[in-house]
């Protein structure tokens, strides 16, 4: 388990660690509940997209789409451009990330560093001038590749193959697992071979509910649904606030030791919702849940002290998942 | 006692600018009908001429989305707490963009394949 002949061999067998101190009690001779976390941040560059990177550029070269030296463009101001990054580079492609100017130093220096080229749009746009700039690169360079995470089936299909079976083999007791809501592969993916495997599985989505400057829309109509998204797929879907994925993030590292970014909060904050509900109905319950990434890409924002407040008002306007 | 409505910017218009609105009902349903009654129109953004949720917006109860609860039959009591969003999970940007050039993945692979 320990070695590998390159780093992409490393991708994925992350560590799924029990929650002692964070799991609710229960009474006395009632069944236990425990919350597990899988540590994603174990991975290369130290999120969960890594899977989905590494398949996605394995998907596009079995296709044929990507050959030696191709140009990879992607939308993203994340953890999929630092991901695509690093496997771009050991493939040998070259990487162009389209992102908002005012995305956090660590983001930019993090991509630069793995070898991206960055193509800002100006924050002052909001989305509609990031979707012109990300619409004009498209037209002038037609032979770049998109891999297009919000629909790309290699993307769910890294969590069927890989997240999986792995949190299945770990904890064959699973009775629910939660993930964050984004482009929905983790779901998509884990979701559908747990429900394939276990009976009664509760498939729990969290997604972060930003300020409302973030969503820059100006009518209903301008929504989006990622083309990978099924509902069928989850049991329930939590919208967490910024304040309660801020504390929650904290309880992690105070009660748990586990230092992780905002939207791992948000997750464990669904976690704990259900993991009560189970002590109220006297269930037993292995709840498993993702921890994306590591805080250390976060801790320019200044919410890891101060306030609960003060955190909201840092956080409020940016995207923190 | 009420169940609390929380307006999203793009739907304020309805609602005379007013970001939280109050209303009443057993379901989610008769909590947009009681609603529209005051604020015309809102519901018709809201619910589609089938007589379903619109596909990009989204209910929460309690933080809690309704489509797991039976949508609009999701049943409601008072002192809930009612979130109405637009559906764009993850961001504005990343989305967005990306949207706007899956056409441009399209036409990349109809590139790489013919090439």
């Amino acid at each position: 388990m320990a070695r590998y002949d390159s780093l992409l061999d490393a991708c994925g067998g992350t560590p799924l660690v029990g929650l002692p101190r964070l799991s609710p009690t229960v009474p006395d001779g009632a069944p236990p509940v425990r919350l597990w976390a899988k540590l994603e941040d174990r991975n290369p560059t130290g999120s969960i997209k890594d899977r989905a990177a590494l398949f996605m550029v394995r998907a596009a070269e079995e296709a044929g789409r990507l050959r030696a030296g191709d140009t990879i463009l992607e939308p993203t101001s994340g953890n999929t451009g630092i991901s695509l990054a690093m496997v771009a580079k050991l493939r040998g492609y070259r990487l162009v990330c389209v992102m908002p100017e005012n995305v956090s130093t660590e983001r930019v220096q993090l991509l630069r560093m793995y070898g991206a080229e960055i193509i800002f749009s100006p924050a002052a746009g909001g989305s509609n001038q990031a979707v012109a700039t990300a619409k004009q690169i498209a037209a002038e360079h037609p032979d770049w590749v998109m891999l297009y995470q919000y629909g790309n089936e290699a993307n769910a299909r890294a969590h069927y193959e890989t997240t999986g079976p792995e949190l299945l083999h770990d904890l064959p007791g699973v009775t629910h697992f939660v993930a964050g809501l984004g482009t929905t592969g983790t779901l998509m993916g884990t979701g559908r071979y747990l429900r394939e495997k276990v009976d009664g599985i509760q498939i729990v989505a969290a997604e972060p509910r930003y300020g409302e400057l973030v969503y820059g829309l100006r009518n209903i109509d301008e929504g989006y649904v990622p083309e990978l998204y099924d509902a069928g797929v989850l049991s329930r879907r939590f919208s967490v606030g910024t304040r309660d994925a801020v504390l929650r993030t904290r309880q992690l590292v105070e009660v748990e030791g586990i230092f992780a970014g905002f939207s791992t909060g948000a997750i464990l904050h669904a976690a704990l919702a259900v993991a009560h509900e189970a002590v109220r109905d006297g269930r037993r319950a292995d709840v498993a849940f993702v921890v994306c990434d590591g805080g250390w890409k976060y801790l320019s924002t200044g919410a890891y002290g101060g306030t609960l407040a003060d955190a909201e008002d840092a956080l409020d306007g940016q995207l923190w998942a | 006692m009420a169940i609390e409505v929380r307006i999203p910017t793009i739907l304020r218009s309805y609602t005379g600018g007013a970001k939280v609105v109050e209303g009443s009902g057993d379901t989610l349903a008769d909590l947009l009908t009681d609603l529209d009654s005051r604020h015309a129109g809102l519901r018709g953004r809201l619910v589609t001429d089938a007589g379903a949720l619109h596909r990009f917006v989204n209910v929460y109860v309690n933080d809690e989305d309704v489509r797991f609860l039976g949508a609009l039959d999701a049943k409601l009591n008072d002192g809930d707490s009612v979130t109405i969003l637009p559906a764009v999970a993850g961001g504005a940007f990343g989305f967005a963009a990306a949207a706007a050039i899956a056409s441009h993945a399209v036409s990349a692979r109809a590139t790489a394949a013919a090439r």
